[in-house]
């Protein structure tokens, strides 16, 4: 009974939040509701029994990739409306349809094939911690240190890409502005 | 009772959202957004196989899909800022450079 209460008011919530992601003109709306969006995914993965997953949600998405969004949105003018030309909207919304039907049908395909078989069953009388740790560091150690390699190169990669220059302004043209701010001074 | 085709429909959904964000958006920052909804519907779908199957693979991948979506923020992210200090927008319209 609450598990379908929760299920269907979380269902409705994300999809709300992620469409006003989606649909809407400020990029400040637009973050701040992809991140609440995100929160309540983490509540399914904690209706999913994967404890562990959701709180690795809540910790990388909602905190840090936001928190990198924020930040780099210092760089972009955030507070003005996006002016967009508007593309044939229908043929999107049908493109958009077929192609979440034909996820649904590579997912569910095996599914009605019976062809899954589980291969690592949770361990009996371990947490959802102890199991995930217990199979990610024996049987997907490999990819696990793969993994690591990636996001160590992906800090240099972005630490090069954004720190050259970073002593000049963006938002303000060097001439124009600096000019203007100078002399609205002199004139105060 | 909530089955695993409940969590696969809602995973479809969002992904759908997400489809949706990545064809209509002119805005390089919005298809960033965009495409995070679409990595996180996946993960919803794995965790879904995983605990109606028993079977802890489905959040080995989505722990690993979590990692490549850091990742890709962190690069991409740069690679925005550069393109904004380049160009001082961040339309793919005006970004776009060939003629063809």
């Amino acid at each position: 009974m609450y598990e379908q209460i929760a299920f269907y008011l979380f269902s409705v919530l994300t999809i709300g939040l992620f469409l006003v992601t989606v649909l809407t003109k400020n990029i400040l709306y637009a973050m701040t509701s992809l991140a609440g969006g995100m929160v309540f995914i983490s509540g399914f993965f904690f209706l999913l029994e994967a404890d562990f997953l959701g709180v690795v949600q809540l910790i990388v998405y909602v905190g840090a990739v936001m928190a990198l969004y924020a930040f780099a949105m210092m760089f972009f003018d955030a507070t003005r409306d996006i002016k967009e030309k508007t593309t044939n909207n229908a043929l999107v919304f049908f493109l958009g349809g077929m192609v979440a039907l034909m996820l649904v049908i590579i997912f569910v395909a095996p599914i009605m094939g019976e062809n899954i078989q589980a291969i690592y069953p949770p361990i009996e009388g371990a947490g959802n911690a102890q199991s995930v740790g217990l199979v990610l560091f024996t049987k997907y150690l490999v990819p696990f240190e793969v993994a690591a390699v990636m996001l160590l190169v992906a800090m240099i990669a972005g630490i090069i890409l954004a720190g050259k220059k970073m002593d000049e302004s963006l938002t303000t043209s060097e001439d124009d502005d600096d000019d203007d701010i100078l002399e609205q001074e002199d004139t105060k | 009772m909530i089955g695993l085709s409940h969590y696969l429909i809602l995973s479809g959904l969002l992904f759908s959202i997400g489809l949706m964000g990545v064809l209509r958006r002119r805005n390089l920052l919005m298809l960033f957004f965009a495409t995070e909804i679409m990595l996180n519907s996946a993960n919803v779908a794995f965790a879904a196989v995983s605990y109606f199957y028993n079977d802890l693979t489905g959040q080995m991948f989505a722990f690993f899909i979590i990692a490549v979506a850091a990742s890709e923020v962190a690069v991409g992210l740069g690679l925005l800022i550069v393109l904004y200090k380049k160009f001082g927008t961040l339309d793919l319209d005006d970004l776009a450079s060939m003629k063809g």
